[in-house]
């Protein structure tokens, strides 16, 4: 009974879930809006499992003095502490214009977000630099069309390429805005196309897994034993 | 219509406004009419309604011809006032207004199977004047089926007919032959050299929700992972950013563990909450990185922003990574700074590919199937949109 009534709940609600997206009659509609809906309130119990994960890990860490454990301390205080301001002191107001809750939002939890993202900027400058190193002849041509897409997006790229260009024997549609024109087509055309290559096969891949765990042929998620 | 209006949102409080000022101080203007007062404008015509298909019975388009004085340039006309009553004597109630020289409007407020009438009145400097009969009774139905839809679901019961009968195939002994993928094999690899290396194994799958099927597909993978790092003996690292997914991919850690024949490893711990918060996660899973310097990365579900971060701070550390997503826009950055990737569909597929069982390896061979068939359509398609034939095109579009 552990893994049959898991998987009849999963057949009937994944059944309900996509007739839901072919039949708009309240009949269906709503104890489907309604199954998604409570889901918020399994979410809710997750919180408090994950909340009890992150003080058990954290505390017994301290406890043992393991490895860097002073930051664990520094952890457990800004979760318990933010917790009990936004329950003691702010109270259900706790996203309120003023309230405690908000002035650590904004003043500690926002800069060190900003922070945590500005780092992406180093990061994209390491990983272009291994990128663009030209060592077979697909990294040749990822390396040159990369090229022309940023060269062609800014207008000193088209400033530049208009000499090269400016020629009788160049189509007049190229003329103008030559990168321009060019950058344009290598996102409009082969980049889209294996975009959309990658978005089909993905679809397919989340139909047939949806399928395998509705039908219950896909039942590692019900975890081991009988 | 209703979204386009809604589109126009200061322009449509403008449009309130000047009708409501119209309005105000009609019966004190009654009193003290001015002789230069402009009269108010011609009647608007011909109102008609049609119940919106497809829908679950609250939708209700309406049209209207525009009022004579409503010309371009010209002001005698502000906008349009739609009334509503559930009898036709009233009491009208005002459902919603329009800017000049709009004559369609989308009611979406309306109760399923209740009758309505409605009428429209122009409004101007010199006030308002109804159109002479109410249209009605207007009855807005639900769908049992929306017909927009009928391609996905023609495309899906072939989809699903397909896996059924392959994986029905691979049961009945004829397991299709299934290409070796280099990110798939390269998961082992990686794991192997953690045991060489006596160093643990980090997992992550993905900063969504289980709603996201990415994080469903990568729980999956977890089992087959966690099977491979019990019967090696090496530990595994799991944070995992969201509650839900939080307890399912512990349960595949154990699961894997049980799988492998040695339940005694388990390692509660092994499977962490960190936060939803994006860059705090981000933070947790390169301090791991650093600190603990783990063998292998496997970045298996969807990711966004912090993709590169991830991935460029574990190549800093000397890790063998394996990604795989179906996200994109962040395919490149994993295929820049992993040692494999796996691309889209693939993640799907791993799976299947690492338990090895016949009806999932089945169903890899109803996917492809399928992908012929849309080649196909997107061929013909393109051919019969060049020779102006466009009913496969409307067929194929939905709302």
């Amino acid at each position: 009974m552990k893994r049959e009534i898991p998987l009849f709940l999963t057949a009937v609600i994944g059944a309900v879930m996509v007739l839901g997206f072919f039949m708009p009659h309240p009949w269906i509609s709503v104890p489907a809006d309604f199954l998604q809906q409570s889901a918020v309130i399994v979410v809710a119990f997750g919180y408090v499992l994950g909340g009890a994960n992150l003080l058990r890990v954290h505390l017994e860490a301290i406890s043992r003095r393991e490895r860097d454990w002073p930051y664990r301390i520094v952890l457990v205080a800004g979760l318990l502490g933010t917790v009990s301001v936004g329950l003691f002191v702010d109270g259900p107001g706790f996203q309120a214009q003023g309230a405690r809750t908000m002035w650590i939002y904004n003043n500690i939890y926002a800069p060190m977000n900003a922070t945590m993202f500005s780092l992406l900027a180093f990061f994209i400058a390491s990983a272009a630099f291994r990128a663009f190193r030209i060592r077979t002849i697909e990294a040749g041509l990822l390396a040159v069309a990369a090229l022309v897409v940023m060269l062609g997006r800014v207008p000193l790229g088209d400033f530049l390429a208009r000499p090269l260009t400016d020629h009788a024997w160049v189509p007049a549609w190229l003329r103008e805005a030559p990168l321009g024109t060019i950058q344009q087509w290598i996102m409009d055309v082969p980049q889209n196309a294996a975009k959309r290559a990658i978005l089909i096969g993905a679809a397919m891949g989340v139909m047939a897994t949806g399928l395998r765990v509705i039908l219950g042929i896909e039942r590692a998620y019900l975890g081991g034993g009988e | 219509m209703s979204h386009l209006d809604a589109s126009r949102g200061p322009a449509r409080a403008g449009v309130a406004l000047a009708i409501l000022l119209s309005f105000a101080p009609r019966h004190a203007a009654a009193a003290t009419a001015a002789p230069d007062t402009p009269a108010p404008p011609a009647a608007p015509a011909g109102l008609v309604f049609e119940d919106v298909p497809n829908d679950a019975g609250r939708e209700m388009d309406l049209r209207w011809t525009l009022s004579p004085d409503d010309t371009s340039g010209g002001r005698r006309v502000t906008g349009y006032l739609l009334l509503r009553a559930a009898t036709p004597g009233g009491p009208w109630a005002v459902v919603d207004s329009v800017g000049a020289g709009v004559h369609e409007h989308r009611d979406g407020t309306l109760h399923r199977d209740s009758s309505y009438f409605y009428r429209v009145a122009a409004v101007g400097p010199g006030g308002r004047t109804l159109a002479g009969a109410a249209a009605g009774p207007a009855i807005a139905r639900a769908a049992w089926f929306n017909s927009t839809r009928g391609s996905v679901l023609a495309f899906m019961a072939l989809f699903f007919l397909l896996v059924l009968y392959y994986m029905y195939m691979a049961q009945s002994g004829r397991k299709p032959f299934v290409r070796r993928l280099a990110g798939i094999d390269a998961i082992e690899e990686a794991i192997g050299r953690a045991t060489e290396m006596g160093r643990p194994v980090l997992y992550v799958p993905g900063i969504q929700d289980i709603d996201e099927m990415q994080t469903v597909a990568s729980l999956i993978i977890l089992e087959s992972v966690a099977r491979i790092t019990a019967r090696y003996e090496t530990p595994i690292r799991v944070p995992v950013a969201y509650p839900i997914p939080f307890t399912i991919a512990q349960e595949m850690v154990r699961s894997g563990h049980i799988n492998a024949g040695r339940p005694e490893t388990f390692d509660a711990k092994s499977v962490s909450f960190v936060s939803p918060e994006q860059f705090a996660y981000v933070a947790s899973l390169t301090g791991i990185m650093l600190r603990d310097r783990p063998a292998a990365h496997l970045f298996l579900g969807s990711f966004y922003a912090e993709s590169l971060m991830l991935a460029e701070t574990g190549f800093s550390t000397g890790a063998i990574q394996v990604a795989g997503t179906a996200n994109v826009h962040q395919l490149p950055f994993f295929v820049v700074a992993c040692d494999y990737t796996l691309i889209g569909e693939e993640l799907f597929a791993a799976s299947a590919y690492l338990s090895g069982e016949a009806r999932l390896v089945g169903g890899l061979k109803g996917a492809d199937m399928l992908k012929v068939a849309i080649v196909v359509v997107v061929i013909v398609g393109c051919v019969l949109e060049t020779m102006g034939v466009h009913g496969l095109t409307r067929w194929m579009q939905t709302q």
